[in-house]
């Protein structure tokens, strides 16, 4: 690396991302050690196992849309259940979220690449294999895991047919290969975030997206052991006949809920806080002002951090537990709504007398906002107990929860797709086709997620392949509504490969935002600003402040427009 | 969003007065709609849990509503003009409003704790006999009175037996008898189950290994649906009994009735689609865990004839 010219070095060399290399596809199909070659590969892995997912998700809507069991047999309907929610967890968002850490965390804080960048790849690569893994299990004996994504024992024991290999075995390795991808994920954007800043980006200078991501991959380092641990005893049960849970052996079945809950609790921080994140940056870009109370913000996200690990009991409120254990775990996951309440009313007070700019990315930010609050608001009915009691394990929950996981966090990574696609890509995506993706998500969203509730009240369990007849009218629309999401897709992939392949070309700073991502080429160089790293001098978000980010902003920004 | 009166003037106020109380009217009117969306209640802490939902639902449809208003008018009224390449002002924060944020949600949702625990204490979900007495012994006869309540119901792959061991009868329909507190032992002969009764608004694991007293009090005659609610296997969808609450005359003289017939066969949808796919009638799929033969009882009942919820 030659450091004989300042910036116009990097600008020449703007056009091809990895200098030496041809700017081909070969590099996203090898052991590559760039972060933002390991962020596309973990999105665009993770877009492929949505549609797996999502396909099983049709067959499941498909069986549900009548009340008998007759499209599918009850076997095949749980094992499609179990591997769709584990494939959209394991497969679809934690590789989605951790493709958009690659690609923002070492742009964002002005790093050329993340701490271990070996480590990093290695970490990637687990994820096929535990891919393959997983899906494999659909052709051994006996068919995959069946017991739903929490696999309480004693139901995930059984194995009627009682060979070694065996679809909850599999499920087991493939949880565990991907917990050690996501430690060793982990580890490498908490120490990138610490240790890698640009100079003058003190953590109070630092954008709330890298925020939430710390936040997130610290209930990982936190959480996941006692998940492994809990899974460890789990194989040991099913292959080696130990009892750690088998209440014939003396072991505790409700002791293995106590392990995933600890953790799988916490697990839906991990998934929520990015996407947070995500709409704290996205907003004061497309509203034009600043972050409202920006400290506030960020310090609301460590807050979440403590209260997620002291909360799990609330999956167990109908498990046997003591009263005070139910009303002591009620009280800390009511307490959550208040750090979550302070960063909804930021991003309200953000958008308050902003000038909206309604593009694909500023849409689904809004769709997803809107639908995390009707997600909280039944999520405090969640935690208390007595609705708890009637709704637990009914479709209630199941709404729910796709309100956020859908609904919030993958309309969110929606928007943060759009938002950074021509810095990451270099090309502009295709505004129709964007709107068109938005509305029919957020409407197939809403009639295949909305009558779940009325479902759970009225008493219809979750996890059964078929119902009384009185279920079957919200039933038919929420099939009607996923088939509708399944349509969303094509024109999603279709913007994503077409304007990938001929889109018009993106200048730097598209959205004319403030970060030091967009005072990068798009695409950014393989090494980001290289040894040329902007001093930061203000802190993020400065929309209409006339506040410079960084020293010789103005240079930087002629030098990118003349490139 | 600041104090400064020129950004509130009159008409604002008012205009914002007007859309409180329309939202205070919206969120009560939501909050009494509640008993439309909820089977009939029939248990004494049915009308605990329904009261507490419809305050639930109040309040939330306020913070709903409210939330999405400032939407709808953020993107009617502060969209940016076509070519207006400027940015807004700069308003970077307010402690007031920070505080004023943290402290109303908080109060807000220890006040539904406070409610919420009050109403626990009312419902007693769990008897004082949860956990007091050792592993079940599901196999043995029904003979000693049960330490924990007066009927036994045993959860298995996939049926529900319900025993009577004083009158001397087994069921796989639920008698309960009308406005009587009285004691469900719970037992499971091989995973967890859930036994939730929509109409009582009650649920509890079934856990093998123990012996859980969940007690009631049914206050509605009719006919129930009692459902499996923990995830079993196969045929967990299919592991369905009815309750039937009756006066307590009706109660009696059905025990006594129930417990002159002979032993057969009682209901398992499980076991008899298994016959199905064994006999080639039904499609199978996977290897599956063979149901549990339909235990033997005095009384087999119904769950096909029409329930009230
Ligand atoms: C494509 C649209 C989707 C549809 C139509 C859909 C539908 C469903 C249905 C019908 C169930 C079964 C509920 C039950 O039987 O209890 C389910 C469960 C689940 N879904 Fe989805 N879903 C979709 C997307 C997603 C996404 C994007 C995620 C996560 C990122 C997700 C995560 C889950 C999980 C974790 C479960 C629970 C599985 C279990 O009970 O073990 N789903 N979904
Ligand atoms: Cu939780
Ligand atoms: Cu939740």
């Amino acid at each position: 690396m030659t450091s004989t010219a300042g910036v116009e070095s990097r600008i020449l060399r703007a056009p091809h991302p990895v200098p030496g290399a041809p700017d081909n596809w070969k590099r996203f199909f090898s052991f590559n050690t760039d972060a933002k070659v390991i962020g596309i590969q973990y999105i665009a892995t993770a877009l492929f196992f949505l549609l797996v997912g999502g396909l099983l998700a049709m067959i499941m809507r498909g069986e549900l849309i009548t009340p008998e069991a007759d499209l599918v047999d009850r076997t095949v309907y749980n094992g499609l259940y179990t591997m769709h929610g584990t494939i959209m967890l394991f497969l679809f968002i934690f590789p989605v979220l951790n493709g958009l850490n690659n690609l923002l965390i070492p742009c964002m804080i002005g790093a050329p690449d993340m701490a271990f960048p070996k480590l990093n790849a290695a970490a990637f690569w687990l994820v096929p294999v535990f891919g393959v893994i997983l899906m494999a299990s659909f052709l051994v004996p006996g068919g995959p895991a069946s017991s739903g994504w929490w696999s309480y024992p004693p139901v995930s024991l059984q194995n009627p047919l009682g060979h070694l290999i065996n679809g909850e075995a599999l499920w087991i390795l493939a949880v565990a290969l991907s917990g050690i991808s996501s430690i060793m994920g982990a580890v490498n954007f908490v120490t990138t975030i610490l240790r890698m800043r640009a100079p003058g980006m003190t953590l109070t200078r630092m954008p709330i997206f890298c925020w939430t991501a710390f936040s997130a991959q610290t209930i990982q380092l936190i959480g996941l052991p006692a998940l492994t641990g809990g899974a460890v005893m789990l194989l040991f049960d099913l292959v080696v006949g130990t009892s750690f849970y088998r209440p014939e052996g003396g072991g505790d079945p409700v002791l293995y809920q106590h392990f995933f809950w600890f953790y799988s609790h916490p697990a839906v921080y991990v998934i929520i806080l990015p996407v947070f994140g995500v709409f704290s940056e996205l907003f004061p870009v497309y509203a034009r002002k600043p972050l409202f109370g920006y400290p506030f913000v960020a310090g609301a996200s460590l807050v979440i951090v403590g209260l997620s690990l002291i909360v799990w009991v609330h999956h167990m409120f109908p498990s046997g537990v003591p009263q005070w254990m139910r009303d002591a775990f009620m009280v800390t996951t009511m307490l959550i709504a208040v750090p979550t309440g302070i960063k909804v009313f930021a991003w309200l007070a953000t958008l308050w007398g902003g000038k909206l700019r309604l593009n694909t990315a500023m849409l689904f930010a809004l769709g997803g906002l809107f639908n995390f609050v009707f997600a909280g608001v039944t999520g405090i009915m969640l935690a208390t107990v007595p609705v708890d009691i009637h709704v637990n394990n009914t479709y209630f929950v199941v709404g729910h929860f796709h309100y956020v996981i859908y609904g919030a966090a993958t309309m969110g990574v929606y928007a943060a797709i759009y938002h950074w696609f021509p810095k990451f890509t270099g090309h502009m995506y295709y505004e129709g086709l964007g709107k068109l993706h938005f509305l029919l998500t957020f409407i197939g969203t809403s009639l295949n997620f909305f009558p779940m509730h009325p479902l759970g009240l009225m008493g219809m369990p979750r996890r059964v392949s078929s119902y009384d007849p009185e279920f079957a009218f919200w039933n038919v629309i929420a099939s009607l509504g996923a088939f509708l999401l399944g349509v969303s897709i094509i024109p999603f992939l279709l913007n994503l490969v077409s304007s990938w392949v001929r889109g018009a070309k993106a200048p730097a700073n598209p959205w004319n935002a403030i970060g030091l991502e967009w005072l990068l080429p798009s695409p950014p160089p393989a090494e980001n600003f290289e040894e040329h790293v902007p001093t930061v001098i203000s802190g993020p978000y400065g929309y209409g402040t006339g506040r410079p980010l960084v020293e010789h902003q103005d240079e930087i920004e002629r030098a990118l427009l003349q490139a | 969003m600041t104090s400064t009166p020129q950004r509130f003037p009159l008409p604002r106020l008012i205009g914002l007065a007007v859309w409180l109380v329309l939202l205070t009217l919206l969120s009560v009117w939501m909050g009494a709609q509640v008993p439309r969306w909820l089977p009939v209640s029939a248990s004494s802490a049915a009308p605990l849990v329904d009261g507490l939902f419809g305050f639930e639902t109040a309040v939330a449809t306020f913070v709903f509503v409210g939330v999405v208003s400032v939407m709808v008018w953020v993107v009617l009224f502060n969209r940016a003009e076509k070519y207006d390449m400027s940015d807004a002002e700069p308003i970077e924060g307010n402690t007031t409003l920070e505080i004023v944020w943290t402290v109303i949600p908080l109060v807000l949702v220890m006040a539904i704790a406070a409610y919420t625990i009050q109403v626990n204490r009312e419902i007693g979900l769990i008897g004082p006999m949860d956990h007091a007495h050792g592993p079940a012994k599901a196999n043995s006869a029904p003979a000693a009175p049960l330490p924990g309540g007066e009927v036994q119901v045993i959860a298995r792959q996939w049926s529900w037996e319900f025993r009577y061991p004083v009158a001397g009868v087994l069921s796989t329909e639920l008698h309960l008898p009308l406005d009587r507190r009285l004691g469900l032992q719970l037992e499971s002969e091989d995973v967890i189950h859930g036994f939730y009764v929509p109409a009582f608004r009650l649920k509890q694991q079934v856990i093998p290994g123990r012996s859980i007293t969940l007690f009631l009090t049914a206050t509605r005659p009719g006919r129930y649906r009692l459902r499996d609610s923990e995830y079993s296997g196969t045929w967990f969808a299919a592991n369905q009994a009815d309750v039937v609450v009756e006066s307590e005359e009706a109660y009696q003289d059905w025990l006594r009735r129930a417990s002159r017939l002979p032993l057969q066969p009682g209901l398992s949808d499980a076991a008899r689609e298994y016959a199905q796919q064994l006999s080639g009638e039904r499609r199978s799929g996977y290897a599956t865990i063979e149901p549990a033969p339909p235990p033997l009882v005095n009384v087999p009942g119904s769950n096909t004839l029409p329930h009230d919820a």
